[in-house]
């Protein structure tokens, strides 16, 4: 690693000499900066701001529930809550920190490129989303929309233009700066690695953006197109979706979900990908399956595009169709299992250091394991008639959604926290955060899995009074899950300025992010980076086997 | 301690095992089953809420038992053995779950055949045999991703798939009830007696079919005992087929939002003993339409608003009779 | 690299050769990005059309309320922008030999037929006796030829930007014709993406 390697690395004009890069300052991150750091963080700034909203937003939709009656709020009221509380977590909280925030920081550092392939696209990207975020929650001055996030028509088309509109331009803003940021992914993974650097040798992170990448590039376009139509029902008075003029509300149905089940894979393919990187870094042990897990980011990608009409089971979809998605679907749970799999694999044996990057990721298998099995249960057709629309979907969909998603992306914030701001995070309020953000999100989700099976629909205002006292356990949850954010908000916060600082390398990682400073330089290294053709090369220490030499009964047979 | 590892193992498994299989049959999850549908969805729900205990307690296990076991201990810089990962044992991860999936899939399948989910329209025995062949033809057309390819009623073209008939069953049902949705209620015509009504009323242990269909948004007709739910789509008809087996009142819930009083939409279905349905039958025929089509979903204290009752009005303001009933499924797509 | 532990250096293997590249740039990747670009773009037209020939699969309209096409105009406004697309190619070959001022007469030509295209196009829309609100095919008609449309407009203005910026001598060459091949292939795109929907709307 002395030596330096006098290659000309992708993205690189050598290092500038004449300073074209100022130095970072908070100003920094207010202009249209082209440093994949910056907009990295930019990015997960701003989705957290915009998480923040999305929680209390939630908290409005909780409080509202936590009596049968309608009293909090009025049920117009009611209704656009969850319909901006929904999409603002979907499209401005987990799909911009998964893939905008971890993509463009961690990628170009893990491969070796000095930045992405599209430096100002890259800005353009990001800048798209503070407007649309606005112009999405501004509606609520005026009228926010209140079709749910699904939105279908025509009920879509009836219920309020204003809001509806600001819904489909703040979606069609949104949805072109994924697609921006899905070109730019993957023609950096694919085409500005460091020279050597194989595909099969970088960090899962990577693969899992890629394979992110290609559904971000193949069906938020169809998104797009739906939007168009949708919109042009609203304004012009064409009927592509309402039926009074001949039109075929299911149509959208389809290209909604052509989109939003990959949508789905979007948001947790990153984390997957994350929680590969994290886990071997604490654990001390290299990844279990690199190739399997690898591959089934692949095949995850693939089959998310054939399995929307999971959505429609009640849709009046024909027989044979239900039939083919129950079991492409129910096909999805195998590559997931060989995620899961591998990960506890993965840390069985290890040497756990469970600080709270550790914790999150390990809360996340768990949780996430919930809403696998769930999921496969509500694709089975004859019982997904019974829950489908129902608080066992809601459930299901935080399982993995929040216990996946949103725990991976804790886990990413506290394990790259020291690599972004140089400096380190308290270990004990981040321990606090996650013994209460996990007892709060059992309460408030575990037992909606039982109000749905009971019989309660989703997305009402008001529900039968057998239903008040579980309800009230889940709002207590969501309200212990909203005080939950403090403690990491103040950690977050207080040590970006004050806290300890950071070495280089904090956690011993192997990965080629962590061999740079902290926060890395403009130019992210100083001459050429190392090329590690192993980023989970733990636990190859004088006097043990050699890696060809391990046998797999070694898992078996190691003891602390 | 000194038992061997493998002896703990395998009582854990055995442990896990018992608990899942006891869980599968006794979780009481579900609300009484009412229908001739809800067994099979009921022991399908019990096999894959037992094999789901089985895997996350397996999974949540090992995580709990690696927390504490290879936790770093202090002073410890040590890494973990270098172990890349075990073939045998990958291939084994993933064929476990791709059996289970297969076993699952198999068993929904005949589930939802049992049901009369592949045979949703089969109208065919309501029709001369000429008309069958008309509306295969056209219907083959219709193909598509969204009509129902096997059998459609030609003087109801636009039909979409719901619960059918079960196999075998060919003749058409013992009670046919039409079923309109609308913001915010059900509207239930009886082409036997042409009554209406905003309750529904069936007899036990009769061959039931609804019309399913929607005046305005999206709605869908859930009544969860018996375990059965479709979307009402404006200007199309779906069905469910199915028998109840419970005498008993149950709630008709709207499952798919549909406004602001979505919440609010919801209604009974009277699942009467012959006698109590006969009866029933009578006073329709004796006492008209109107009467019964007011008492419909009262709405609870604070709905009785104007807005709410603003589609009551409309709908208590048109005739009524079923032929009106009857064009308003078909037709309006053509409005 | 302070910070790295020991034994991870011994998994690092850091090529000792010198690079044979001596460029001072990383190659473009503006064609691949732009590739990745129309593959978005194609599924954009490929969810309209699914939705257009579901459209066609389900609706109850009877079959006299589909909208009447003639076929001439369209037929030879087709014509012109495949030739269009033959033609834009020359300029390829052009920017090989550094010969600008043929770049500039085979993209003048294109987006002149480009201007005759949608000329054709608002001329066809003029005549048509349907409205955009009609029913569910008149509106997918004008949206997908609407949608198109825009896509030859974009197209144009592209290829004018490219006469525009070649006026300036050494601004293209041989070593730098990213904004030739771009407009080139964006041309062929919506050439194709033309091709599937005359197919789709006139002729199926
Ligand atoms: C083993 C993997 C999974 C399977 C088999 C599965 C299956 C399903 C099915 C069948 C539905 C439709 C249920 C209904 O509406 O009746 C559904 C809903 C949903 N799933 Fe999953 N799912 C899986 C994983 C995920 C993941 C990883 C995510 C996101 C990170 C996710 C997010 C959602 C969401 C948001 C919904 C609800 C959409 C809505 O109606 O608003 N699922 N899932
Ligand atoms: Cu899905
Ligand atoms: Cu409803």
């Amino acid at each position: 690693m002395t030596q330096t390697v006098q290659e000309n690395l992708p993205g690189s004009s050598p290092p500038p000499a004449h300073g074209h890069h100022k130095p970072t300052t908070w100003k920094t991150y207010f202009t249209f900066c082209e440093d994949h750091k910056v907009i990295g963080i930019q990015y997960l700034v701003t989705s957290f701001i915009f998480y923040l909203i999305g929680g209390a937003l939630a908290v409005g939709v909780r409080a509202e529930l936590a009596t049968p009656q309608v009293d909090v709020v009025s049920r117009e009221l009611y209704n656009q809550l969850f319909t901006v509380h929904a999409t603002v977590m979907i499209f401005l909280w987990i799909v911009p920190a998964g893939t905008g925030a971890f993509g463009n920081y961690l990628l170009p550092l893990m491969i070796g490129a000095r930045d992405m392939a599209f430096p100002k696209l890259n800005a353009v990207a990001f800048w798209m989303i503070p407007p649309a975020g606005i112009l999405l929650i501004g509606s609520f001055l005026v009228e926010a929309p209140a079709s749910g996030w699904t939105s279908y028509p025509p009920l879509s088309l009836v219920s309020g233009q204003f809001g509806e509109m600001c819904w489909i331009l703040s979606l069609l803003i949104l949805g072109t700066s994924s697609i921006l940021g899905a070109i730019n992914f993957s023609t950096t993974i694919l085409k500005m690695r460091r020279p050597g650097l194989q595909l099969t040798q970088m960090p899962l992170f990577c693969w899992a953006m890629l394979a992110a990448s290609a559904l971000m590039l193949i069906s938020t376009p169809v998104l797009a197109g739906a939007m168009i139509l949708l919109s042009f029902d609203l304004i012009v008075g064409t009927n592509f979706f309402n039926p009074a003029g001949g039109g075929e509300p299911v149509v959208y149905q389809h290209m909604f979900w052509f989109y939003s089940h990959p949508a789905v894979y979007i948001m947790i393919l990153p984390v997957f990908g994350m929680i590969s990187d994290i886990l071997p870094v604490h654990a001390r042990k290299p990844i279990f399956g690199y190739k399997a897990i690898a591959y089934s980011s692949l095949a995850i990608s693939f089959l998310g595009l054939i399995v929307w009409a999971h959505h429609m089971f009640t849709s009046g979809t024909p027989p044979w169709l239900r039939m083919f998605f129950m079991v492409a679907t129910m096909i999805i749970a195998v590559p997931t299992g060989i995620k899961v799999f591998s990960w506890v694999a993965t840390i069985w044996g290890g040497k756990l250091r469970l600080n709270s990057a550790m914790l999150f990721s390990m809360g996340f298998v768990s949780m996430f394991v919930v809403g696998g099995l769930s999921g496969v249960m509500v694709a089975s057709v004859p019982f997904d008639i019974h829950v489908h629309d129902t608080y066992f979907i809601v459930a299901h969909l935080h399982y993995v959604l929040f216990g996946g998603s949103v725990f991976g992306l804790y886990a990413g914030i506290y394990h790259w926290y020291p690599k972004m701001t140089g400096r380190m995070m308290s270990e004990l309020w981040g321990k606090i955060h996650f013994v209460l953000t996990f007892i709060g999100f059992n309460l408030c989700f575990m037992p909606m899995h039982w109000l749905g099976l009971q019989g309660m629909p989703r997305r009402v205002a008001e529900y039968d009074p057998q239903f008040a006292t579980v309800n009230l356990i889940c709002s207590i949850g969501s309200f212990i899950l909203a005080i939950s954010t403090i403690p990491f908000v103040v950690n977050a916060v207080w040590c970006w300025v004050k806290g300890e600082k950071a070495p280089s390398n904090p956690w011993n990682a192997i990965s080629l992010e962590w061999q740079t400073e902290s926060p890395p330089i403009p130019t992210n290294w100083e001459g050429d980076p190392p090329l590690i053709t192993d980023p989970y090369a733990y636990g190859l220490k004088p006097g043990r086997k050699a890696i060809g030499a391990i046998r797999g009964s070694d898992l078996w047979a190691a003891k602390p | 301690m000194n038992i061997p590892t493998t002896i703990l193992t395998l009582l854990a498994g055995i442990t896990i095992t018992l608990l899942s299989l006891w869980l599968g049959q006794n979780n009481n999850l579900l609300p009484i089953a009412a229908s001739d549908n809800a067994a099979g969805v009921d022991s399908l729900f019990n096999a894959m809420l037992a094999i789901s205990v089985g895997l996350f307690f397996l999974v949540q296990g090992l995580i709990v038992i690696a927390a504490i076991k290879f936790r770093q201990q202090p002073g410890d810089e040590s890494d973990g053995p270098p172990i890349h990962g075990n073939i045998p044992l990958e291939i084994l991860w993933t064929a476990i779950p791709a059996v289970l999936v297969l076993g699952i899939s198999v068993y929904s399948f005949e589930i939802y055949n049992q049901m009369g989910g592949l045979d949703p329209m089969d109208h065919s025995a309501h029709m001369k045999p000429a008309a069958v062949q008309v509306a295969m033809q056209t219907d083959a057309m219709a193909g598509g991703l969204l009509a129902d390819g096997t059998s459609a009623d030609p003087n109801r073209p636009n039909f979409a798939a719901g619960v059918g008939a079960k196999p075998g069953q060919m003749d058409p049902a013992d009670v046919t009830v039409n079923v309109m949705g609308l913001q915010y209620a059900w509207i239930f015509t009886y082409p036997e007696t042409g009554s209406v009504s905003g309750e529904l009323h069936i007899p036990v242990g009769q061959d039931v079919e609804l019309d399913i269909t929607a005046q305005d948004v999206l709605h869908a007709f859930w009544v969860p005992q018996f375990r059965l739910k479709q979307d009402a789509i404006p200007g199309k008809t779906t069905q469910l087929r199915f028998v109840a087996t419970q005498p008993g009142t149950y709630p008709i819930v709207c499952a798919e939002l549909c406004g602001s009083y979505h919440g609010g939409m919801r209604t009974q279905v009277f699942v009467h003993t012959p006698e109590e349905y006969e009866q029933w039958k009578q006073t329709q025929i004796a006492s008209g339409i109107e009467t019964e089509a007011i008492a419909m979903a009262p709405p609870s204290d604070s709905q009785s608003d104007g807005e709410f009752l603003e589609p009551f009005a409309e709908a208590m303001a048109m005739d009524m009779s079923p032929e009106m009933m009857h064009q308003m499924h078909a037709g309006s797509s053509h409005s | 690299m302070q910070g790295s532990t020991a034994d991870t250096e011994t998994m690092m293997n850091v090529a000792g050769t010198t690079a044979v590249d001596h460029h001072a740039d990383h190659p473009d990747f503006r064609i691949f990005g732009l590739i990745m670009f129309l593959i978005a773009e194609s599924m954009i037209f490929l969810g309209l059309f699914a939705a257009y020939l579901t459209f066609r699969a389900v609706s109850t309209l009877p079959e006299d309320q589909m909208p009447e096409l003639e076929l001439l105009l369209p037929g030879i406004n087709t014509m012109i922008l495949i030739s269009s697309s033959f033609i834009i190619h020359q300029a390829e070959d052009s920017i090989k030999e550094n010969d600008i001022k043929g770049v500039q007469k085979w993209f003048g030509i294109s987006a002149l037929l480009g201007i005759i295209f949608l000329g054709g196009q608002v001329f066809e829309y003029s005549n048509l006796d349907f409205g955009l609100t009609d029913n569910i095919f008149a509106s997918t008609f004008y949206l997908l030829t609407g949608f198109h449309g825009l896509h030859v407009l974009v197209g144009v203005l592209t290829i004018l930007a490219v006469l525009w910026r070649s006026r300036e001598e050494g601004h293209y060459s041989e070593e730098s014709k990213f904004g030739i091949e771009a407009a080139e292939l964006y041309w062929h795109f919506v050439d194709v993406v033309w091709i599937i929907l005359f197919i789709l709307l006139y002729l199926l």
